[in-house]
């Protein structure tokens, strides 16, 4: 519709995606929309589908079925390098950099400046600069990055989402092997990608985390969209939303109904 | 992660790291490349002076410059095709069609140019246009139906021979003309004295402008640098190093151009692999696809682009043999012809394991395959034998290969 403004259209917009392997529906009917600004939580038991999603908006996997809307156009996102183009950045769950390149290197992969003659200088100021901004201790950027630790690639790989100024940024547990500075600097840092006007999708199990910086929370179960719920909800709530445990969440939103109304009594 | 010191280069600020400055600390990082698996060109530097020594002893003339001169144009045409080689094995792919493709190439000069008279640019053009076809073939197969590289070359090795055969027709050989340009590059040009020590000197110099743009430039970017001495302790190394090459085989008859023509696709091809956006997504690709795919690489065009170097390379391989031998012959690169390319480029220093190499190992690993080869034939061996130790030194070099990329695993280098 014309008459709403661009900030309420949504970026990404995903209506009935399905992704099928073989027999297995990994994803059934997911619905999801991402707005500029804001920080969208994924949770889900393990299993739940979230790195599926996940590869779907990077371009990884193509979904079975349904629609994925950027920017209010339908786009067919049927390879990684077509995902980033548009906009859409992704830290994996296992990273993906190369082992035999050098962190300078794995920062810019696919989009080195100076592709002719490559600027080597330009490009380790640039490296060395983002790496700051996310407090990163890595010791020598010319090391191949099979020398570095967990923690330290997924330091690289969070910088290298960030490297192309991207409308979306997906991060896929971002913050499993990270050590407390670095992960507070994340939490930092997603906050500054929203105030930029960006749109982030956050994966994690802590929901310490996800509390922290999460406008909305999407709960994931067994493939399909299990409710949407804000920081304010309850952990009870989540938990019972993520495991399935229907019945409890019931019984325990009436327990707790019973209190509030005994006082009254 | 306090910042006392401004002047602290923007490199060097992790108190974890040692700086390691001038040539002292070239000299202990090299040591700790090599202990860590990362051999680089010292199994070449070793094999060499190994190989000089024993066939020195055994058989003086081995050294003279005119044997050196006769082993760089022998050189020339496997080189060109280990070169090629290179490119597939960065990517974690081979090519066993090459000695074939070489066969092919020759082949297509003699019944072009030789028996139907055409121009020997377009019989040139069409060899190693044919190579580039094949490549391009092997690459769809690997990218449309996942054939695995070393099977669909395998059978191309077949067909390609079969070609060869085919077009050669009953006669078998055809000779080319002494008098032919082609001929004289392959056994007798020799570059004037006053162009091989400009060309000898060249490198430094380009070595220490380059070096020097890059410190200024880095020192601008408050980078720092390995320093001045390095940079010119390692230019003045190579200079002297290769003026008396150039010296030792000007005594002889001098440096041919077919070699230089090897040499300049060579650097050609180190600047392609390490300067550009290609060359990244090559060593990408060949260290991890899938990642290399996630970044927005396109896998299937660096495959394409591989294979067709690597075939194109040892169609002009086989061009340069022909011309060595002024003949297109059923014999031409069949034998020993497609191991020593792999050979050569694994002895060089380039991983079978994919995403590790340089167009140098080309240079290096075809110089020590040759020189063996060359003593062999100085020594009045059989090809029997000859078969058999060039067969030992490719198991030797792959399991150098082996151990160096353990070593590299357990020192976390990749």
């Amino acid at each position: 519709m014309a008459s709403i403004e661009p900030s309420a259209e949504p970026i990404l917009k995903l209506r009935g995606v399905s992704k099928q392997f073989g027999a297995v529906s990994a994803l059934t009917d997911i619905e999801l929309d991402i707005h500029a600004g804001e920080v969208v939580a994924l949770v889900g038991d393990n299993g739940a589908g979230k790195s599926t999603l996940v590869k779907v908006l990077a371009g990884v996997h193509q979904p079975t079925a349904g629609t994925i809307e950027f920017m209010g156009k339908p786009v067919d996102l049927d390879s990684p390098g077509k995902a980033l183009e548009m906009g859409i950045a992704t830290v994996f769950q296992d990273l993906a950099l190369c082992e035999n390149l050098d962190v300078v290197a794995n920062l810019f992969l696919g989009h080195e400046l100076n592709p002719l003659a490559l600027d080597e200088v330009q490009m380790e100021v640039r490296a060395w600069t983002l790496l700051r901004e996310l407090a990163a201790r890595i010791p020598s950027v010319r090391e191949p990055i099979a020398s570095l630790s967990g923690g330290q690639r997924q330091t690289v790989a969070i910088a290298r989402s960030l490297l192309l100024d991207p409308k979306i940024i997906m991060l896929d547990e971002p913050t499993a092997a990270l050590g407390v500075a670095q992960t507070a600097e994340v939490l930092n840092l997603i906050e500054r990608v929203r105030e930029r006007g960006h749109g982030v999708v956050l994966i994690s199990h802590n929901m310490e985390d996800v509390r922290a910086v999460a406008d909305r929370i999407v709960v994931l179960r067994l493939g399909r969209n299990n409710g949407v719920f804000t920081a304010e909800t309850s952990n009870a709530e989540l938990v019972a939303a993520i495991t399935g445990a229907t019945e409890n969440a019931v019984s325990r939103r009436r327990a707790r109904k019973e209190e509030q109304m005994e006082p009254q009594a | 992660m306090s910042e006392q010191n401004p002047p602290t280069a923007l490199d060097r600020s992790d108190s974890r790291v040692r700086h390691d400055e001038g040539i002292a600390g070239a000299l202990r990082a090299f040591i700790d490349r090599i202990r860590s698996g990362d051999l680089g060109m010292l199994p070449v530097a070793v094999g060499l002076i190994l190989i000089s020594v024993v066939f020195a002893s055994l058989n003086p003339v081995f050294l003279a410059p005119n044997n050196l001169v006769n082993l760089l144009f022998d050189a020339a045409a496997v080189g060109c095709i280990s070169l090629g080689i290179v490119c597939v094995l960065i990517l974690g792919e081979i090519d066993l069609s090459v000695g074939s493709m070489s066969g092919l190439a020759s082949a297509l000069i003699g019944v072009l140019w030789a028996n139907m008279g055409l121009p020997v640019l377009v019989a040139i053009v069409a060899a190693i246009a044919a190579g580039a076809l094949m490549g391009m073939v092997y690459a769809m197969l690997l990218n449309r139906f996942g054939m695995p590289s070393f099977v669909s070359t395998l059978s191309g090795l077949l067909a390609l021979l079969g070609m060869q055969l085919y077009i050669l027709g009953p006669t078998g050989s055809i000779n080319l003309s002494y008098n032919s340009a082609l001929v004289k590059f392959g056994q007798i040009l020799i570059m004037p004295h006053w162009l091989s020590y400009l060309l000898a000197l060249l490198p430094g110099a380009v070595m220490i402008v380059l070096g020097l743009g890059t410190m200024r430039r880095r020192a601008e970017a408050n980078l720092s640098s390995p320093g001045l001495s390095v940079l010119i302790a390692k230019a003045a190394l190579l200079t002297v190093a290769l003026l008396i090459a150039v010296f030792y085989l000007n005594r002889g008859r001098g440096v041919p151009y077919m070699f230089g023509l090897f040499v300049a696709l060579v650097v050609g091809m180190n600047y392609l692999l390490t300067r550009t956006k290609w060359g990244r997504s090559m060593f990408a690709v060949g260290g991890n696809r899938e990642a290399a795919r996630r970044a927005g690489i396109n896998v299937g065009r660096i495959r394409m682009t591989a294979f067709m170097f690597c075939s194109s390379l040892a169609a002009l391989g086989g061009v340069l043999a022909s011309a060595r031998l002024a003949t297109s012959s059923q014999q031409a690169g069949t034998g020993d012809v497609n191991l020593n390319a792999i050979a050569a480029a694994v002895i060089g220093g380039t991983s079978l394991f994919g995403g590790r190499g340089s167009a140098w190992s080309a240079l290096l690993g075809i110089l020590v395959i040759q020189a063996i080869s060359n003593g062999l034939t100085l020594l009045n061996l059989s090809s029997s034998l000859r078969y058999m130790i060039t067969g030992a030194v490719l198991a030797i070099a792959v399991i150098v290969d082996s151990l160096a990329r353990q070593s590299r695993a357990s020192h976390g280098r990749g």
